[in-house]
């Protein structure tokens, strides 16, 4: 499966969650299967997706999923041991490991090569950390937002982007109907 | 007066309760100040566009957050004061240490320094520069500004503002 896949089957779950979605193809993805008030789309700013997630998390107590990608993972790894000594019960980070840099013309990342993020988030003090197959991805996150406990998921997938326009909201309407759904 | 609790009193003053901080020797006293406050949460980044993230997820989570930095990180920031901070248009006070300038004992600390406030107008930050102790009675009211108007507001301290750099 590719990542436009995995979101078009875990649709569903994401709909009534707060969402923070990684730049690029990702938000544009997400975007055009199921746009929800409760997304928060990164227009820019690569790498960030996990820690503006996990700054949510901590300000307030709605479950947050926070949709990344290795390639944005590897950009930002010092995010991994901030979130491993700032437990927020309410966050799930899902990795979508497709091992290559989607947005920019699938270039490989070393996710897809040597490194394991599954590893390294628990090298960083993670706990709950699961790498599962694309396709059970939808069982995972539900599991996991059932439990009421921090999770690190990583979804390993097929490299590949769905063909969708980029998102035109203006960024200041993202982030105050956001707000509005956060507050909802 | 003592900088370092006059400094986190405003920050409580003005409803902030969330600081994300990455080390400089100056700030060492305020970092510690932070971290003993029951009505703040304190959390270390390990670089300080990581800290931007955090700071805007919790201040649309419903928290006032703040950052503490050293003004040679400014340069990884740029991309995020840009396309996160500035943007979304969020609001997020910079407490930042202005190394490089005068009584600083490293030279290199001045290369940075020497681009500071160029490059904070280029992006069109308003700036403060704190470098007598009595600045520090101007904090609250930037604090008040950097809320209203939604926007990043540096603060730059130097080294003669916290009495100079120590014991190097």
């Amino acid at each position: 499966m590719i990542r436009s896949e995995i979101l078009k089957e875990i649709a569903p779950i994401l709909r009534d969650q707060l969402v923070v979605c990684n730049i690029g193809i990702p938000s544009q993805e997400l975007h055009a299967i199921d746009d929800q008030p409760t997304n928060f789309y990164m227009l820019g700013t690569m790498g960030l997706a996990s820690s503006i997630g996990l700054g949510l998390a901590l300000a307030q107590p709605k479950p947050v999923i926070v949709i990344d990608g290795d390639g944005s993972i590897l950009t930002n790894m010092g995010t991994l041991p901030t979130i491993a000594n700032n437990v927020a019960d309410n966050y799930i980070l899902m990795i979508i490991d497709n091992g290559s840099y989607g947005s920019t013309g699938d270039q490989p990342t070393y996710a897809g090569l040597k490194t394991s993020l599954a590893k390294v988030a628990e090298a960083c003090g993670c706990e709950n950390v699961i790498e599962c197959r694309d396709v059970d991805t939808g069982e995972v996150l539900q599991k996991a937002l059932e439990s009421g406990k921090m999770h690190v998921i990583v979804v390993k997938c097929d490299s590949g982007n769905a063909k969708n326009p980029v998102i035109t909201m203006d960024p200041v309407v993202i982030r105050d109907r956001f707000m509005k759904a956060v507050q909802a | 007066m003592n900088i370092d609790k006059k400094i986190a009193d405003d920050l409580v003053a003005n409803d902030i309760s969330f600081v994300t901080t990455v080390p400089c020797k100056q700030l060492a006293g305020v970092i510690e100040e932070i971290d003993q406050r029951d009505d703040i949460y304190h959390i270390p980044s390990n670089k300080e566009d990581e800290g931007m993230g955090l700071c805007a997820g919790a201040w649309m989570g419903g928290k006032r957050p703040a950052i503490i930095m050293q003004n040679t990180a400014i340069g990884v920031t740029f991309n995020t004061l840009a396309t996160l901070i500035q943007y979304y248009r969020m609001p997020l006070p910079m407490l930042i240490s202005y190394r490089g300038e005068l009584r600083e004992p490293v030279a290199c600390q001045v290369e940075m320094a020497i681009h500071t406030k160029a490059l904070l107008a280029q992006m069109n930050i308003p700036t403060y520069h704190f470098h007598w102790q009595k600045d520090v009675e101007e904090l609250d009211n930037i604090l008040k500004y950097t809320f209203m108007c939604n926007k990043p507001v540096a603060i730059l301290t130097d080294a003669n503002f916290w009495g100079g750099y120590g014991d190097q």
